[in-house]
């Protein structure tokens, strides 16, 4: 320490004259240049790939937009705005795209922090019940959704022939066919999935409760549950915000499952607004009106995080 | 020296942050009901939680050895006949390899370009202070909160425009894109927990900025870098909705794509897809138990400090 120091002084004491002047001067500019410079690549990509997307979208929400090259796109105003509000499919999809929020991220949250408090170092088999929680995370959601598809598939899956063992019936059920079982298989398949990602933050979170708090107020003959309501809970705050705001964005774009295993149907009644938005984009080419969907979206998605993350830091 | 001591200090510090750990260095974790009475219970729940997480993939682990025949009606777990003949189908006529090796070079690619970006802005935000940098964080920090998916028609017409569409390039630059944000903000908290000191001694043997970052800071957050890495690695290689709609040409696709386009086309051939999903599975499993030593000290020190 004392040697650096004395190292420390030396450039200025020592070169004088003119060089040492150019040279402070590029110094100094380049010292301002270096965040701008170090931020230049991952700013270039944001602003190309995801920044302009979005002011690029917004306008093409006043155009009837023809993907086909050469094809004239008129302006229509705001048109396909005030489509979104009349079109029946979109009012379904939003109402299952609510479902699916209120009833997959409370659940994975709940398993995720209940894993998180249970499996612990001390447990026998040490990481493995961790890793196997964890490992739905890193499946992808095409492979996923096809093994549910299969599990309740109506030719031979597994869950008719479980379903068949406890109620005696032998008729098949097709479980993605239908509106409700459609959905819930949906649900399922997202939860399924998601757990893992919530149980690895809470339990990282969970690790950092302090210790002497925990002591203290069990050596003081708190119950543990009166344990957890006022010293757990309130010091994972943090993670259980994190979680739950990251958790609804996800939620909100539910897309793989509903696209591969129910397509949206029967007749759309298990439509999402992803999907839903995605059909009409590149299925219909409705480029205008599914744009006008996706803006709407994102404004209220954009105001729905900022709102959840406003109210919770607020209420202490 | 100073990356020895860093680690050493790190590693002291770490510990600290877990409480007052016996000789031994084992932890206890807050259980619901007390910790010493309830291992049984607890071993109960992470057999349950285990079986549960594990079932659909060991069943389509199970179904992937089963001739395609025996596969409709089958609720065998283990294969009476089992067979290697689905994942040769897969590999070769299928074209799954060739998938494999698209899905590879993308996630390899994003993983790269991603980390190494948002190292470098990360490091800016955590180390300067300069005009507009509470806009830039906070223009980043936007992003997440707007999926993805909702860009998909705008992106799609501007890698038209870049006569990347179709390209597996066109792609890796949308997957960098959305991988940054999260990146960024999550190395930005580990780096700021890095000491200066270290720092202000290699800048006074004349260390260069990028000298500090690759020989100081990199070795420093090896724990937070395999965790973003781990993150952006699963986030490329299991993308679907884009990769679907950028992609057209069988030999440019992905293996999400290339899986949901073949049982679009062959509705029965569920062998060869089990076997093929299983070759996607298997690397995304291999990244993360080989990282998993990294996890929870990378997790809990990162971003959500």
């Amino acid at each position: 320490m004392i040697a650096t120091n004395t190292l420390e002084r030396r450039p200025a004491a020592v070169s004088p004259g003119v060089t040492s002047r150019r040279s402070r001067r590029s110094y100094r500019a380049r010292k301002i240049a270096t965040p701008y410079l170090l931020l230049l690549p991952a700013v270039l990509m944001y602003v190309v790939f995801t920044v302009y997307p979005i002011f690029r979208q917004f306008e093409i929400s006043f155009f009837n937009w023809h993907i086909f090259p050469g094809a004239s796109n008129p302006f229509v105003g705001f048109s396909n705005f005030t489509k979104v509000f009349h079109d029946p499919v979109v009012r379904t999809a939003a109402f299952n795209s609510f479902l699916y929020i209120v009833i997959t991220v409370p659940a994975q949250m709940a398993i995720g922090l209940f894993a998180a408090a249970f499996l612990t170092d001390r447990l026998p088999g040490g990481m493995f019940w961790r890793a196997a929680v964890y490992i739905p995370v890193v499946t992808s959601w095409v492979v996923v959704s096809f093994i549910f598809a299969y599990i309740f598939s109506s030719e031979g899956g597994i869950m008719n022939a479980v379903a068949g063992f406890f109620t005696g019936h032998t008729e098949t059920i097709p479980w993605t066919a239908q509106t409700w079982t459609g959905n819930a298989v949906i649900w399922l398949i997202g939860i399924w999935k998601g757990v893992g990602w919530s149980f690895i933050i809470f339990l990282a979170a969970l690790d950092g409760v302090p210790r002497q708090l925990l002591e203290s107020a069990r050596i003081d003959g708190a119950t543990e549950p009166r344990v957890w309501r006022h010293v757990v809970l309130p010091s994972i705050r943090p993670a259980f915000i994190f979680v739950l705001v990251l958790l609804v964005i996800g939620a909100a774009q539910v897309f793989t499952q509903i696209y591969l295993v129910t397509l949206g149907g029967p007749y759309n009644s298990t439509q999402a607004l992803m999907p839903y938005m995605y059909m009409l984009a590149f299925k219909d080419f409705e480029f205008g009106y599914a744009a006008a969907m996706a803006s709407l979206l994102a404004v209220v998605l954009f105001g729905f995080s900022v709102a959840e993350i406003r109210i919770l830091r607020q209420e202490v | 020296m100073a990356i020895a001591i860093g680690q050493v200090q790190g590693s002291r510090r770490a510990q600290a942050r877990r409480g007052r750990a016996g000789p031994e260095g084992n932890i206890e974790q807050p259980g619901l009901f007390g910790i010493r009475r309830m291992n049984k219970t607890r071993l109960a729940i992470g057999i349950v939680l285990a079986l549960v997480s594990l079932f659909p993939l060991l069943y389509m682990l199970s179904l992937s050895f089963q001739p395609n025949g025996g596969i409709i009606g089958s609720t065998a777990l283990i294969p009476t006949h089992p067979t290697g003949s689905n994942y040769v189908q897969a590999w070769t006529e299928n074209s799954f390899g060739h998938y494999f090796f698209n899905s590879l070079f993308v996630a390899i690619a994003t993983v790269v370009i991603t980390v190494t970006f948002a190292a470098l802005a990360a490091f800016a935000f955590a180390r300067y202070s300069f005009p507009l940098k509470e806009f830039i964080f906070y223009a980043f920090l936007a992003a997440l909160a707007v999926p993805g998916l909702l860009l998909l028609i705008p992106q799609y017409l501007l890698l038209e425009r870049l006569h990347l569409i179709d390209s597996l390039i066109g792609l890796t630059l949308l997957y960098v894109s959305s991988n940054l944000p999260f990146t960024i903000f999550f190395l930005r908290g580990f780096f700021q927990g890095i000491p200066r000191e270290y720092e202000e001694a290699f800048r006074l043997e004349g260390a260069g900025t990028l000298r500090v970052i690759s020989r100081l800071i990199v070795p420093l957050s090896v724990p937070a870098l395999a965790v973003v890495s781990i993150f952006t690695f699963n986030a490329a290689w299991d993308e679907f909705p884009a990769a679907t709609t950028m992609l057209n040409t069988p030999s440019h696709f992905t293996l999400p794509v290339g899986l949901a386009d073949f049982i679009g086309a062959n509705t029965t051939a569920w062998g060869p897809l089990f076997a093929a999903s299983v070759i996607a599975t298997v690397p995304t499993i291999i990244v993360f138990i080989l990282a998993m030593r990294w996890f929870r000290s990378g997790v809990s020190l990162g971003g959500l400090r």
